[in-house]
C-alpha cells in the first residue's frame, strides 16, 4: 500500500514539474509535418546539428495535415516551431493559426515529382494523364461515347488505349491518408478527367460531383493500396513485372537499376524534366515558420539559413542528392529574402 | 440407437468403430503437428530473411585517406565551422590527381561519406598539434560505395541505370588493389544516433531512448501492479465493486495500444503540459499499457500460493500485513517478476502509442535524460524501413535483429526466473 501511495505521489510530483517545464524554455528546434518533406528536412537538421554548437532539431513525420494541426495550436515552447508541408497551407488552417495568434512565414523549398514506374524487365509505359484517369478512376465516361458515367469497365491497359500492352491493370499506390495520393489524384487523374468536356463543365455546375468523379480511385482490385512505405512498392514491382507503382521521385532516383519511370504525356520523369516543369505530375514542397519563435528558440535563424543556402537547396546542393528538385534561381532568391525578412503571410495570399 | 444394434454385443460395436477411431486420432495428431510445422516454417522464414538481409550491416566499407590538415582551411577561432569538407576533398584529389573535369571531381567526392569531415573535425579538436601535418585516416565510404562492395549494386547493368558510374567503379577497384578500401566492423551502428546517411546511422540513440522509457515504465508499473494485485487478492472484500474492477482490468488488457497513446496525448501532453517526444511520457503511456498484464500475472501467482501458508501464518499470530509481506509475497514474487518481464518485453516492442506522443521522430542527439527528445528501437526500425536509400534496408534488418535479441534475452530471463524460483506444492 505504501508503495502504491508513493508511486501516486511520484506521479503527481512529476506532473507538477512537467508543468514547470512547459513554462521554461526549450533548447532544440521542434519540427513536425509532411512525410514527403521529412527526408529533406532531416538532412538539413543533421548537417545543422553537426556543424554548429546548437542541438540537432527534432523532426516528427506527422503528415502535412497533422503538422498544420499541431503547428496552428498556439505560440509557446510546447508547440512546434516549424511545420513541413507537401501542399500549400489551406485557408482554414491559416485562419485557425491566425486566431491563435500565430504569424506564419511561408517558405517554398523545391519540387517533388510523382512517378508511375514499373520493373526494368518489362517495356516502358507511355501513358497520358487521360490513360491514368480512365484506368484508375472509380467512374469513367461510358466507352460508347455518350456523356454518361459508368463504373470503370476496363481490365487491361489495351482497352484504355490501343497503343498500350494487353496486360491487366494492376497499380500499387499509396492509401488515401497520404499526401502523395492527394497530389496524384489532383494532378494526374483530375488532369486527365478534364480532357472530357462534359466532366470539365461539371466543375461549374456541381463542384462536389466534379471532385468525386475526378478524385475517386476504383476499389475493384485494379488499384492496390500498398501502404505508406514506398520501399515496399519498389520491391513488389521488382517481383511483378506486370504491375505499375506510384511513388515519389526520390524512390525512383535510388532504384534506377530495378525500375523505370513511365512517360506521362510524352515526358519521362527525370530530374531535368521535373525541374523545368515539363513533367506534368509534380508539386511544390513547403515549410512554414512560426515568426514569434525565431528569436525565442536557439538556432532557429541558423537552421533557416542552412536550409535556404545554395549548398543545400541549390542546383548542385546536397538536397538534390536526396531527390529534391530545386526551384529556379529567381524563386530561390525570393524565398531566401522571405526567410531573412520574415514577412508573415496575410489573408490576401490566398 | 435402433433395435438391430441392441442384439449385438457392445464389444462388437466398439471394435467395428475402432479402426475409424484410430484413424481419427491419427488425423487429429497430424493436424496439430502440421500446425506446429507451419508456424515453425513461418518463424524460420522470418528469421532467415531478416538475417540474410541484415548481417551485412554489421560491416561497413572504409577508405584509407592520406589527409593533409591544411592550416589555411582551419579557422582557429571557429573550429566547428572550419572547412573540413574542403580538406577531405583536397586529399581525394591528391589520391586521384588525373581527375580534373568538374563533374568527374564531384563524382570523386561522392566516394566518401560526409561523415569523413566530422571524423576529421574530431581528430583536429583532440590534436591541435596535427594542424599542418599529414594524417592517415580510415574514413567511412559513401553508402553507394558500401552497397557496391557488398554486392547489392550489380556492376553489369548499364551505366545509366547504376547509381555509381563507370569511373567511380574504376576508382574503387584501384583503391581495392592498393588495399586502401576494406570492410571493417561497423562500430558506428552501435554507437551513433540516427542519421540520414546510412553509413553514419546507428541504433544507440534509440537504444538509450528505449532504456529510459522502460526504466520509467518499470519504476511505475511494477510497484503499482504488485500493490493492486496484492490488494485485490489478499485484502479486498468480494463484492460487486471488486468484481467490476476485475472485469475492467481484464478488459484493459485487451484494449488496442493506440488508445493508450491517445489517452497519453490528452492527459500527459495537453492537460499536464509535459514535453512531447520525452521518454518520461512514453514511460507513462507504456505503464498504462503494461499494468493490466502485470496485475493479472500477479494475481495468478498470488492465487497459486496455497491457503495453508496463509492460515499457518495467521495461526501463529501474524497480522495480515505480516502474512502478506513475510510469506505470501516472497513465494509469489517469481511469478510476478515473470509477468513484469513479459509486460516489459511487450512495451519494448510497442510503437503505436508512442506515435501519438511524438516519439516517432528524427533524433540525432543521444538522449541524456528523461525529458530529452528521443525515440525507441521499434520506431527506429519503422523510420529506416521507410527511407529511400537502399543501404537502410540492411540496417533495418540489423536493427530488427538487435531488437529480437533484446526480446529473446528478456524472455529467457523470465523463463530462468520461473525455473529457478518456482515452487510446487
Amino acid at each position: 500500500m505504501k508503495k502504491s501511495l508513493l508511486a501516486v505521489l511520484a506521479l503527481v510530483f512529476i506532473m507538477g514539474t512537467g508543468n514547470l517545464w512547459a513554462d521554461s524554455s526549450r533548447d532544440y528546434i521542434s519540427i513536425v509535418g509532411s512525410s514527403t518533406v521529412y527526408p529533406f528536412a532531416t538532412v538539413v537538421a543533421e548537417k545543422f546539428g553537426k556543424s554548429t554548437q546548437y542541438k540537432t532539431p527534432k523532426i516528427e513525420s506527422t503528415g502535412s495535415g497533422g503538422g498544420h494541426k499541431l503547428f496552428g495550436a498556439g505560440v509557446g515552447v510546447q508547440y512546434p516551431d516549424i511545420t513541413n508541408s507537401s501542399r500549400r497551407i489551406k485557408k482554414s488552417e491559416f485562419e485557425k493559426a491566425t486566431k491563435n495568434g500565430i504569424e506564419i512565414v511561408e517558405v517554398k523549398i523545391g519540387y517533388d515529382g510523382i512517378v508511375v514506374a514499373n520493373s526494368k524487365e518489362a517495356d516502358v509505359f507511355k501513358l497520358t494523364r487521360k490513360d491514368l484517369y480512365l484506368a484508375l478512376a472509380a467512374q469513367v465516361p461510358n466507352p460508347d461515347g455518350t456523356e454518361t458515367l459508368v463504373d470503370n469497365p476496363y481490365t487491361t491497359w489495351k482497352e484504355v488505349n490501343a497503343s498500350l500492352p494487353a496486360i491487366k491493370i494492376e497499380v500499387l499506390g499509396p492509401p488515401p491518408t497520404s499526401g502523395t495520393r492527394d497530389a496524384f489524384v489532383e494532378l494526374a487523374m483530375e488532369g486527365g478527367a478534364k480532357e472530357f468536356g462534359f466532366i470539365k463543365a461539371m466543375k461549374k455546375t456541381d463542384k462536389n460531383k466534379y471532385k468525386s468523379v475526378c478524385h475517386t480511385v476504383r476499389e475493384d482490385g485494379a488499384y492496390i493500396e500498398a501502404g505508406e512505405n514506398d520501399n515496399l512498392i519498389v520491391q513488389k514491382l521488382d517481383a511483378n513485372p506486370d504491375a505499375l507503382g506510384i511513388f515519389g521521385f526520390s524512390f525512383l532516383d535510388q532504384n534506377t537499376d530495378k525500375i523505370q519511370g513511365s512517360f506521362v504525356d510524352g515526358v519521362q520523369p527525370t530530374f531535368e524534366a521535373i525541374a523545368d516543369g515539363s513533367y506534368p505530375v509534380s508539386r511544390p514542397l513547403f515549410f512554414y515558420v512560426k515568426k514569434a519563435h525565431v528569436d525565442k528558440i536557439p538556432g532557429m535563424k541558423g537552421y533557416l539559413k542552412e536550409f535556404t543556402s545554395e549548398k543545400a537547396w541549390g542546383d548542385e546542393g546536397y538536397l538534390t542528392d536526396k531527390g529534391l528538385i530545386p526551384m529556379p534561381t529567381a524563386e530561390r532568391k525570393q524565398f531566401q529574402d522571405a526567410v531573412v525578412n520574415l514577412k508573415p503571410m496575410t489573408a490576401s495570399d490566398f | 440407437m435402433n433395435n438391430k444394434d441392441t442384439s449385438k454385443r457392445t464389444m462388437d460395436i466398439v471394435q467395428k468403430g475402432l479402426a475409424k477411431r484410430y484413424k481419427r486420432e491419427k488425423r487429429f495428431k497430424l493436424y496439430g503437428l502440421s500446425a506446429i510445422i507451419f508456424s515453425l516454417m513461418c518463424l524460420s522464414f522470418l528469421f532467415i530473411s531478416i538475417f540474410s538481409n541484415g548481417y551485412t550491416a554489421f560491416q561497413q566499407t572504409f577508405i584509407e585517406l592520406e589527409v593533409f590538415i591544411d592550416p589555411a582551411l582551419i579557422d582557429k577561432g571557429n573550429f566547428a565551422g572550419s572547412n573540413y569538407q574542403g580538406i577531405i576533398k583536397a586529399s581525394l584529389r591528391n589520391a586521384f590527381p588525373d581527375v580534373t573535369e568538374r563533374r568527374a571531381k564531384k563524382r570523386l567526392y561522392h566516394l566518401v561519406s560526409s561523415g569523413a569531415a566530422y571524423q576529421l573535425q574530431a581528430v583536429v579538436r583532440d590534436n591541435f598539434e596535427k594542424i599542418g601535418q599529414s594524417v592517415t585516416l580510415w574514413v567511412p565510404a559513401d553508402d553507394d560505395v558500401d552497397m557496391l562492395m557488398k554486392g547489392h549494386i550489380d556492376r553489369n547493368v548499364p551505366e545509366a541505370d547504376r547509381r555509381l558510374k563507370d569511373d567511380q567503379v574504376a576508382w574503387i577497384e584501384s583503391l581495392s588493389e592498393q588495399g586502401r578500401i576494406e570492410k571493417q566492423f561497423n562500430t558506428t551502428f552501435f554507437t551513433a544516433g540516427d542519421s540520414r546517411e546510412p553509413e553514419l546511422a546507428g541504433i544507440w540513440g534509440a537504444a538509450c531512448g528505449s532504456f529510459y522509457t522502460l526504466l520509467v515504465t518499470l519504476a511505475l508499473s511494477f510497484p503499482i501492479g504488485v500493490a493492486a494485485a496484492v490488494y485485490l487478492e489478499e485484502f479486498a472484500p468480494t463484492n460487486r465493486w471488486t468484481d467490476l474492477i476485475e472485469v475492467n482490468i481484464n478488459n484493459l488488457a485487451a484494449v488496442p495500444s493506440i488508445v493508450f497513446g491517445l489517452l497519453g496525448l490528452a492527459v500527459f501532453l495537453n492537460f499536464a503540459g509535459l514535453p512531447r517526444s520525452a521518454p518520461l511520457v512514453g514511460g507513462f503511456v507504456l505503464t498504462l499499457m503494461t499494468l493490466p498484464t502485470i496485475i493479472i500475472a500477479g494475481r495468478a501467482s498470488l492465487k497459486s500460493v496455497p491457503p495453508s501458508i496463509r492460515e499457518a501464518a495467521l495461526g501463529v499470530g501474524a497480522s495480515k500485513t505480516q502474512m502478506v509481506t513475510h510469506h505470501v509475497l516472497p513465494l509469489a514474487m517469481p511469478g510476478m517478476l515473470t509477468g513484469t518481464i513479459i509486460g516489459m518485453a511487450q512495451a519494448l516492442g510497442e510503437t503505436a502509442p508512442l506515435l501519438m506522443i511524438g516519439m516517432v521522430a528524427f533524433i540525432v542527439d543521444i538522449p541524456g535524460g528523461f525529458t530529452d527528445p528521443s525515440t525507441v528501437l521499434p520506431v527506429q526500425i519503422f523510420l529506416w524501413a521507410d527511407s529511400p536509400e537502399r543501404a537502410f534496408l540492411e540496417r533495418t534488418s540489423a536493427a530488427i535483429m538487435v531488437l529480437l535479441l533484446f526480446l529473446i534475452s528478456m524472455n529467457a530471463v523470465a523463463v530462468i526466473l520461473r525455473k529457478k524460483f518456482e515452487r510446487r506444492w
